[in-house]
């Protein structure tokens, strides 16, 4: 007996340094996230359930109010003010996204078609803009399509905006500015894609009688595929929730979603409308993840596609 | 291989024009190749061809050799259609296929990376091209089960294309190509990525594919031996000029110039100083040649030549001291020192005396195996 008593002990002990092992890897992050992800994200469902307090903050009792709010129920009855911001959320979302990946897919492929050393500057040069700050570009935008420049005179010019309408404020400019700000985050992984491609696939693809759209659709498309939905995912979830852009060069019908809850807490308006907003906005986006991961798997081929 | 598959049973599959399905083996209607005058630049200096006259027979293995940059690869793609010619034209079994792109030729290709598709099965990338084509399912299972038996890929078929070996990706490369039943076979030095006796195994293996469907197959390559094991005919290229073009042991025995001499593997090469007749100068010494041609110099083949022990006298025969012996088995390599010239020499080790390093023998030719050529 002496002897199998030695056994469970060791391996006590072993258990023991492998948790403490376990322990001192883990702990730093996992209190990480506890303390800026789930406490954060608890609290504002919390919020969005009780009720609004005199100077916009949350109070009891709890009550469905704000999402009875957030769904244009008001004190003057249904207005689909709400609805509209969401569907001009997601359109735009949908519009910016589908350019982006139209924009991205040359310049991808052409940068991986260059000569090596010319790559990362190449590279460099698609993602330098971005190191600016965001506001500050957008508000160039607000130079670039306000009344009476070159671009606005010549949209007026041809007829598709009225006379000294500008550009901007307007949902086209929101839908630029979306896409110059997102097209880096395309352009990289699909880079990635395309590098990790061999050229030769695509004569092999012509050679056995593809077409150059074929080619591209049954040769480097379902290679590229990973690259594209991780680019969407890049793309669309923070378009999705922007902000700055259609605050700065939306005006007063292009509010999206990000405005629409920002509004709710800033000016101390009504925290919990907002943190209802909020879980809205984070249902929406699972869902659009959960739908492309079903898209990736079909044209994927039924293969996996990991996101 | 199993003799149940015979070629006419591929061929029989066959659409469009090439085949009767009651037609042989033998009665494969293959298609030549014609170039005339193809010229190919890249960017301002790169001559890549320059004018290409070439005419390929109906069924032949013919094989493009030359050292890198020497165009043979462009001088293949020009035949896919991957690469245009900046001038001249190409016809396959008599049509003028110069303008056409490549998804619109009847030609496929080994490439040299294989070029499958990682993101496909094994039996996707077979039916790829017939996908392509149009094929109806059914028919394309047909195919792809009948070649995958004519190339004996057994299993392989289920697997996954990450997990096949080279020489299993060489084989579906090859039988993703002979599946659509193409005029013409381009194979872009498709055994260079394998190592020596898997290399050899498929050199056989590829001959007796070529063989048995009578197709012409346009074959690139660095290695000359693997060229004369193979064709049926060589081109030898150099900066984009074709040098020579014959059967194996015609460009071996009778190289035309110093390039294509070299190429084949052959250093035993003298200036001839003088010439009264037959007899020619040589730093060797004075040798007989008979019907060696007027060129400036001379072609010694290693195998042609004697050793006799000692000092002999007599004509063709010229003293020399062993400096080096390789011995190989069946056959050795000396290295021979004539004056200050050295000599290689390949003797069959069939029942004779072995010189030694240091050995003084009399090396002995015949003056019907002397070959001039020109610088």
């Amino acid at each position: 007996m002496a002897y199998t008593g030695v056994t469970p002990s060791a391996r006590s002990r072993g258990m023991v340094r492998e948790a403490r092992h376990l322990l001192f890897t883990v702990a730093p992050g996992a209190t990480w996230i506890v303390i800026f992800l789930v406490l954060p994200s608890a609290y504002l469902m919390a919020v969005a359930f009780m009720s609004n307090g005199p100077y916009g903050l949350p109070e009891m009792p709890l009550s469905l109010e704000s999402f009875r709010r957030l769904a244009g129920f008001g004190f003057l009855g249904w207005s689909p003010g709400n609805l509209y911001t969401l569907l001009r959320s997601l359109w735009q979302t949908v519009v910016s996204t589908g350019l982006v990946v139209v924009i991205a897919y040359p310049i991808a492929y052409y940068i991986s078609t260059c000569r090596a050393r010319w790559r990362p500057i190449m590279l460099l040069l698609v993602v330098v803009p971005s190191w600016t700050n965001q506001v500050i570009r957008t508000f160039g935008w607000m130079n670039l399509l306000a009344p009476a420049t070159p671009l606005s005179e010549l949209a007026e010019a041809l007829g598709l905006i009225n006379a000294n309408m500008g550009l901007y404020p307007s949902n086209f400019a929101v839908t630029l500015g979306l896409v110059y700000n997102f097209l880096p985050f395309m352009v990289l992984p699909l880079y990635a894609a395309f590098e990790k491609l061999d050229a030769a696939q695509v004569e092999a693809a012509q050679d056995l009688f593809a077409s150059p759209v074929r080619a591209f659709r049954h040769a480097v498309f379902p290679q590229t595929l990973p690259g594209l939905l991780a680019g969407i995912v890049l793309v669309a979830i923070p378009a999705f929730g922007m902000y700055v852009i259609p605050e700065l060069l939306g005006g007063g019908k292009g509010m999206m979603l990000g405005n629409l809850v920002a509004n709710q807490f800033a000016g101390g308006a009504n925290w919990p409308l907002g943190a209802a907003g909020a879980i809205l906005m984070l249902i929406a986006t699972f869902i659009g993840l959960f739908a492309m991961r079903r898209i990736g798997k079909r044209l994927g081929g039924g293969e996996e596609v990991v996101i | 291989m199993s003799d149940t598959i015979t070629a006419a049973d591929i061929e029989s599959r066959a659409e469009g024009s090439t085949a009767s399905p009651e037609q042989g083996d033998s009665a494969r209607q293959a298609s030549s190749i014609e170039m005339q005058g193809l010229h190919k630049r890249f960017g301002r200096d790169t001559v890549a061809l320059d004018g290409v006259d070439l005419t390929i027979e109906p069924g032949e293995f013919f094989t493009l050799l030359g050292p890198s940059g020497c165009g043979k690869t462009t001088l293949l793609r020009i035949l896919a259609g991957l690469e245009e010619a900046d001038d001249g034209r190409l016809a396959i079994g008599g049509k003028d296929i110069t303008e056409v792109p490549p998804h619109k030729r009847s030609v496929n290709t080994v490439f040299q990376s294989y070029a499958l598709f990682p993101h496909l099965s094994v039996r996707e990338n077979l039916a790829f091209g017939l996908k392509m084509r149009g094929l109806p399912p059914e028919e394309r299972e047909a195919r792809v089960a009948k070649i995958a038996e004519f190339i004996k890929l057994g299993d392989l078929v289920d697997r996954p294309v990450d997990q096949l070996s080279g020489g299993q990706r060489q084989r579906i490369a090859l039988a993703r190509a002979l599946v659509n039943e193409p005029d013409v076979l381009l194979l872009d030095e498709p055994l260079s990525a394998l190592d020596a006796g898997l290399r050899s195994q498929l050199q056989v293996e590829l001959l007796r594919v070529q063989k048995r469907l009578g197709m012409t197959f346009v074959f690139v390559t660095h290695d000359q031996q693997e060229a004369m094991v193979m064709s049926d005919r060589i081109a030898v290229l150099n900066g984009g000029v074709i040098q020579q073009v014959g059967p194996p042991r015609e460009v071996y025995e009778h190289p035309v110039n110093a390039f294509v001499a070299r190429f084949m593997g052959h250093d035993n090469l003298y200036p001839v100083t003088a010439r009264h007749g037959a007899r020619l100068t040589t730093p060797l010494g004075e040798l007989t040649a008979e019907g060696a041609g007027e060129g400036g110099l001379l072609l010694i083949r290693p195998e042609t030549l004697d050793l006799l022990p000692g000092e002999v006298a007599g004509d063709n025969h010229l003293p020399a001291v062993v400096s080096e012996r390789l011995y190989r088995g069946s056959h050795a390599e000396y290295r021979l020192e004539i004056g200050s010239s050295t000599l290689q020499a390949t003797l069959n080790n069939r029942g004779r005396h072995l010189p030694e390093v240091g050995e003084r023998v009399t090396v002995s030719v015949a003056p019907e195996d002397l070959v001039t050529l020109s610088e």
